[in-house]
């Protein structure tokens, strides 16, 4: 699941506190492993067919702690057609690519339903939605080529009046400043957006056919035709991804650049010999269950698209600087251990595969405060609401390599869908 | 607590008047469930087309309603009284202005107010807590009111 930013970077300048700096210890989210695992730290591998090179920075919208990349987009079977998109948000809790109409200058068809009516999709996030056509386009990442892969183009002025059903999920974020990216890459475990419960009811709230722009209804979709994690469209390499980012130092950087991937243990550089436990997920929903402070979190997740690592703990003081609402600002960095579970159907970690790890909360205030133009932060964290999460956001994967195997693809570790790290 | 959150989103105030606006013009709130009479129960199972299993205890009573998306949808409604609880938990997000009904604003509120609201929100008033948290296949989120919770409930029952 994607995490909007925090503030515009402007907003922090405004509020430059004098750069108080405390020492933040030297846990800033490292990818040193408690545990026996002897997976890589965050080395990240060097141009090739299969890795797109990825950067956190502030993105359209000044975001911090967001990952970004770039990818082609053309009308199916078209050379000329085409177009490059950046500042494209990667998430690894959704599945598919969606682009904002705005920045979109290529022609693509919109896909049509068995009425031959046009596909519209209401995306629903926690709490908002984004609404716009289903249209087909050739997707490049890197050297990988997703054919006639079906993408979403968010605020469409054609398709300008959400149904009101759609309205009713959230708020809308159909602008590049609301999305906070031109786009977003989808790369969650689940192949499709929405599964079984799009494909079987209608009211799932996720697909419409429209007879015309302004009358759409909700319709029931096949999986074959709803949005789908562009990488399992690939010709090659696309069992799943290796997420790929340097450490960063505990108070932060200005930007970070990484590499995104493709395929494990299908290139001679995306070999998994080496790494650490495998960590299954559950399938459909991606959970697995944390131990942290002596508690079961199990409907935990890691996920590229939170900007923190999200958590309860009421020993940790909220921030209420306008500065760093939603983030914790505690008195001084505090360190935490905790054990990443695969999923294995119980409420505990006995008997799952596991891995030990450490992270470390810092004042979020201190943070945005000690350097305006610093978007990566190791140890930005805040209050997760429902008390049965633990979200692994962005700074978990700095200073690792996480492998991300995909449902129903095989890697020679095991079939998806699988964490390790 | 929210109502300090609700200035600081990177959304102007501005947008934050015209989404409401725009929200009062599309829905038309239906019945009501969240703080709206017991029987209101009734008239989500049709609007869901959901089925239900109804859950007697002292006092009170829950509602689990099983929607065509196979989302579990529980309604905890006070015997003579209101329905002081809902709660969510699937593959897709119900109609949150049909569950939440008057209260669905204030989710809309929260939304523009949480940082990172895209996988979370939380407010927490004295009188109303609304918690939201998951993310695509997978979304979860609770909403009670706290003062019309029968006493010896505990909010932590509220699934």
């Amino acid at each position: 699941m994607r995490c909007a930013s925090v503030l515009p970077m402007r907003a922090k300048r405004m509020l430059l506190i004098a750069a108080l700096v405390v020492g933040l210890g030297a846990c800033g989210g490292k990818g040193t492993l408690a545990s026996s695992g002897s997976s890589s730290g965050g080395n990240v591998t060097g141009s090739a067919a299969n890795v797109a090179t990825t950067v956190v920075n502030a993105g359209p919208s000044g975001d911090v702690n967001t990952l970004f990349t770039s990818v082609t987009i053309c009308a199916p079977g078209s050379t000329s057609n085409c177009q490059t998109i950046d500042n494209i948000e990667i998430d690894t809790g959704s599945s598919g690519l969606r682009i904002l109409a705005s920045v979109l200058t290529a022609n693509l068809p919109i896909q049509t339903d068995s009425n031959g009516d046009s596909i519209a999709e209401c995306t629903q996030f926690v709490s908002s939605y984004s609404w716009g056509p289903v249209a087909l386009a050739d997707v490049t990442i890197a050297s990988e080529t997703a054919a006639s892969l079906p993408v979403q183009v968010i605020g469409d002025a054609n398709f300008s009046t959400v149904p009101a059903a759609c309205a009713s999920t959230g708020t809308e974020e159909d602008t590049v400043q609301a999305f906070g990216a031109n786009g977003i890459l989808g790369i969650a475990t689940e192949a499709q957006d929405c599964g079984a419960a799009c494909a079987t009811s209608s009211t799932s709230g996720f697909y419409y056919g429209c007879s015309s722009a302004t009358n759409c209804l909700e319709i029931a979709l096949g999986t074959a035709s709803q949005l789908q994690n562009p990488v399992t469209y690939f010709a090659t390499d696309n069992n799943g991804v290796i997420i790929e980012l340097p450490s960063v130092a505990a108070t932060g950087a200005e930007s970070l650049t990484g590499a995104l991937v493709f395929g494990i243990d299908t290139e001679s550089n995306n070999a998994s010999s080496g790494t650490a436990t495998i960590l299954p997920v559950q399938v459909g929903t991606g959970y697995l269950t944390v131990s942290l402070n002596g508690t079961f979190y199990d409907q935990s997740f890691l996920d590229t698209g939170s900007n923190g690592y999200y958590f309860t703990d009421a020993s940790l003081t909220e921030c209420t600087d306008t500065n760093a609402m939603g983030f914790y600002c505690p008195t001084s960095t505090t360190n935490f251990s905790a054990i990443v579970c695969g999923y294995d159907g119980s409420d505990s970690c006995t008997g799952a595969a596991h891995e030990s790890i450490s992270f470390s909360i810092g004042n979020a205030d201190t943070l945005f405060s000690g350097n305006a133009a610093y978007t990566v932060f190791p140890s930005l964290g805040g209050s997760f609401p429902t008390g049965t999460t633990v979200d692994l956001g962005l700074p978990f994967f700095f200073g690792r390599n996480v492998y991300e195997a995909f449902e129903n693809k095989s890697t020679s570790k095991g079939s998806g869908p699988y964490y390790a790290f | 607590m929210l109502s300090t959150r609700a200035g600081l989103n990177r959304r102007s105030a501005a947008a934050l008047a015209l989404g409401a606006a725009a929200f009062l013009l599309r829905v038309t709130p239906a019945e009501a469930a969240l703080g709206a009479p017991y029987a209101s129960i009734a008239s989500d199972q049709t609007t869901f087309g959901a089925s239900i299993k109804a859950t007697p205890h002292d006092g009170y009573s829950v509602h689990e309603l099983t929607l065509p998306s196979g989302t579990l949808v529980r309604e905890y409604g006070a015997v003579n009284g209101t329905v002081f609880a809902v709660a969510w938990n699937g593959p897709a997000k119900p109609n949150l202005s049909q569950l939440l009904g008057r209260y669905f604003s204030d989710f809309l509120t929260a939304a523009k107010a949480t940082p990172g609201g895209r996988n979370h929100l939380t407010l927490a008033r004295s009188d109303l807590v609304i918690e939201a948290g998951g993310h695509m296949r997978a979304f979860f989120g609770r909403a009670y009111l706290a003062a019309a919770i029968p006493a010896g409930v505990s909010s932590d029952a509220l699934r």
